[in-house]
């Protein structure tokens, strides 16, 4: 692996070629050798992406456990579906709708921020476990008195993403190339990603990004520093709530339908595993995660099928095996590498340096005259 | 003489019901190393809370002007105070550089920043050496260096430390204290919170003895270290 990557990393230039290429390419490649559907896999597994990164600013960056984090997700799909279906008749333009999706999940994250200032831990887990929860059943039951959300039922027709003359929503033929929804999709959605990855680099070097690391290492130390804890726990909060909304929103636009079903606490346990396998606080091990915890149990469908082919019939439920395989999964990690699959830098050394201290402890006591 | 710097009314602290500071007074003087003795639950690392905002207090506290009640702790790093907690509080997963520059995380001139960085690593050699290293993998006495230099990499106008020798080895516990000497004899302000009363009656000028929550003594240093019932109280004679 590393002999067919070392000649890249000495050409960064042919090398980011190479991946821009592979990212333009993929949904093609995609969806030729293994169908649209895979397409689709392709496109939510980008979802996830923008989802793990965002949840990877509170958690991993801020050091902040969110076990409601989908619920944001939830906001900002239901505020994108209230201001672009036939529900209350609006029809505001993409453009529009998703920033104030955005924003509106990023007010939440302060809503839920502020009380929790004082938490840690995992009592922080447990109310923002709660929030998630609060979130779903409020949707599930604002059908009455007022119905705002149509209830279990859900919200449908909601509006394709529109650019210009170009709908989302349509097969799109371009000089001869034929290009699905589910393609174009993938390209709005890459587009986003990459944006996200590039502001979640930044903030992590920025004065904010070495805040939140304080904080997470040690809040009064962080707080002697002069670091205003309280604003900067908020800001992770807002700032991770934003690109869930973000998501929830585009989720909203290329399904067309949503309902409480989607936003349940097994989602945001799923995006935190995304981030804990693939190495919390580290952005190419969150992708990763993302992709794998994604793409697996799809593949997993095809155990159905061949059981059905071998044996006539499905012995196992390829669902329940996907529960299997992550629980294993995590195991496995947790035991091989357990910083992730791709940890960030410091945790990489933090889990490899701890044989050196004991020595270093003997040596710094007895040469401190020195 | 001149106001000085840090000067406590009335500084009361509790918990609950449980009352951990009951109404000191005391002050520290411009470049001046005051010491602050007592046993274990005297409530001298509360005192230190309370002038960081750390926990709320009554009582007054005049540094550079009376502080506002509600002063939150990185507005009071502001204006010039700076602890080093009790157990280090280091960043465990920052390398020592990373420590070192989060010490500086108020200031942001650039040139002054890295010239108070060679200076810390001038006086610490030792971190010198592991500056690319986890903080967290450092030993206990290095941990307590570290803490000592980032504190100081926000040019504090006022040093807080509380217990420094805590869990160190005697070596290290010697060499923390001629550090601290030596920063004290550069014309740093130190408030020194210790259970040692030994070495810090030897290092300070100044002391106050802090008993159930009020200060019971307080003299010169020198006196102290000879006044008969600290002798027998906290010298072990």
């Amino acid at each position: 692996m590393n002999r067919v990557l070392e000649p890249l990393r000495a050409r960064p230039l042919l090398a980011f070629a190479l991946l821009a290429a592979l990212l333009a390419a993929l949904p093609f490649l995609v969806g030729a050798g293994l169908g649209n559907s895979w397409v689709r896999v392709l496109d939510f597994a980008l979802l996830y992406v923008l989802l793990a990164i965002g949840l990877n600013i509170v958690v991993g960056y801020a050091g902040l456990l969110d076990l409601g984090y989908i619920a944001f997700y939830a906001l900002g799909a239901y505020l994108y579906a209230w201001l672009a279906s036939p529900h209350f008749g609006l029809h505001l333009p993409f453009w529009a709708v998703l920033p104030i999706g955005a924003a509106f999940a990023g007010l939440f994250g302060v809503l839920l921020g502020a009380p929790t200032l004082r938490l840690r831990g995992d009592y922080l887990a447990i109310v923002t476990l709660g929030f998630g929860e609060i979130i779903r059943i409020f949707m599930n039951n604002l059908n009455a008195p007022f119905n705002l959300t149509n209830g279990p039922q859900g919200m449908n027709l909601i509006d394709p993403v529109k650019l210009g003359g170009l709908s989302f929503g349509k097969t799109l033929h371009f000089h001869g190339l034929t290009l699905p929804s589910t393609y174009l999709y993938y390209y709005l959605f890459l587009a986003f990603t990459l944006l996200a990855m590039f502001v979640a680099l930044r903030l992590r070097d920025s004065r904010i990004g070495r805040a939140w690391a304080a904080i997470r290492e040690d809040e009064i130390a962080a707080a002697a520093m002069g670091i205003n804890t309280r604003d900067m726990k908020l800001l992770a909060f807002a700032m991770g709530a934003t690109f869930g909304g973000l998501a929830g929103g585009l989720f909203a636009a290329f399904q067309g339908f949503i309902s409480p079903e989607s936003f349940t606490l097994w989602e945001s346990i799923l995006v935190l595993c995304m981030i804990v396998l693939g190495g919390m606080g580290n952005i190419p091990g969150v992708i990763l995660g993302a992709v794998l915890l994604t793409v697996i149990p799809e593949a997993l469908r095809y155990i159905g099928d061949l059981q059905r082919a071998t044996l006539g019939h499905v012995v196992v439920d390829p669902s329940d095996l996907r529960m299997l395989l992550f629980g294993t999964a995590l195991v496995a990690m947790m035991l091989f590498r357990p910083a992730g699959l791709l940890p960030s830098r410091q945790r990489k050394r933090e889990f490899a340096a701890e044989d050196g201290v004991a020595a270093q402890e003997q040596s710094s006591l007895y040469d401190t005259k020195a | 003489m001149t106001a000085p710097l840090l000067s406590v009314h009335g500084l009361k602290i509790a918990y609950g019901g449980i009352h951990a500071v009951r109404g000191i007074d005391f002050e520290v003087a411009r470049g001046e190393l005051v010491c602050l003795i007592g046993a274990n639950g005297a409530g001298k690392s509360s005192t230190l809370k309370g002038l960081m905002g750390l926990v709320p207090h009554g009582g007054a506290i005049h540094f550079d002007g009376e502080l506002p009640r509600h002063a939150a702790t990185h507005a009071i790093v502001a204006r010039g105070l700076a602890l080093v907690p009790e157990g280090r509080g280091i960043f465990g997963r920052l390398t020592v550089a990373e420590n070192l520059d989060m010490g500086a995380y108020i200031r942001a001139d650039k040139p002054g920043i890295r010239a108070d960085l060679a200076r810390a690593y001038d006086l610490f050699p030792r971190l010198a050496e592991r500056r690319a290293q986890l903080a967290g993998t450092l030993s206990g006495g290095e941990q307590q260096m570290l803490a000592i230099a980032r504190a100081m990499m926000g040019r504090p106008r006022l040093l807080l430390l509380d217990e420094p020798s805590m869990g160190l080895a005697p070596l290290m516990v010697r060499k923390i204290y001629e550090t601290i000497a030596t920063i004290a004899d550069e014309g740093v302000t130190i408030l020194l919170v210790e259970q040692n009363a030994h070495l810090a009656l030897k290092v300070s000028h100044r002391a106050y003895v802090m008993e159930s929550g009020t200060i019971t003594l307080s003299g010169p240093s020198a006196e102290l270290a000879n006044d008969l019932r600290v002798r027998a109280a906290y010298l072990g004679e």
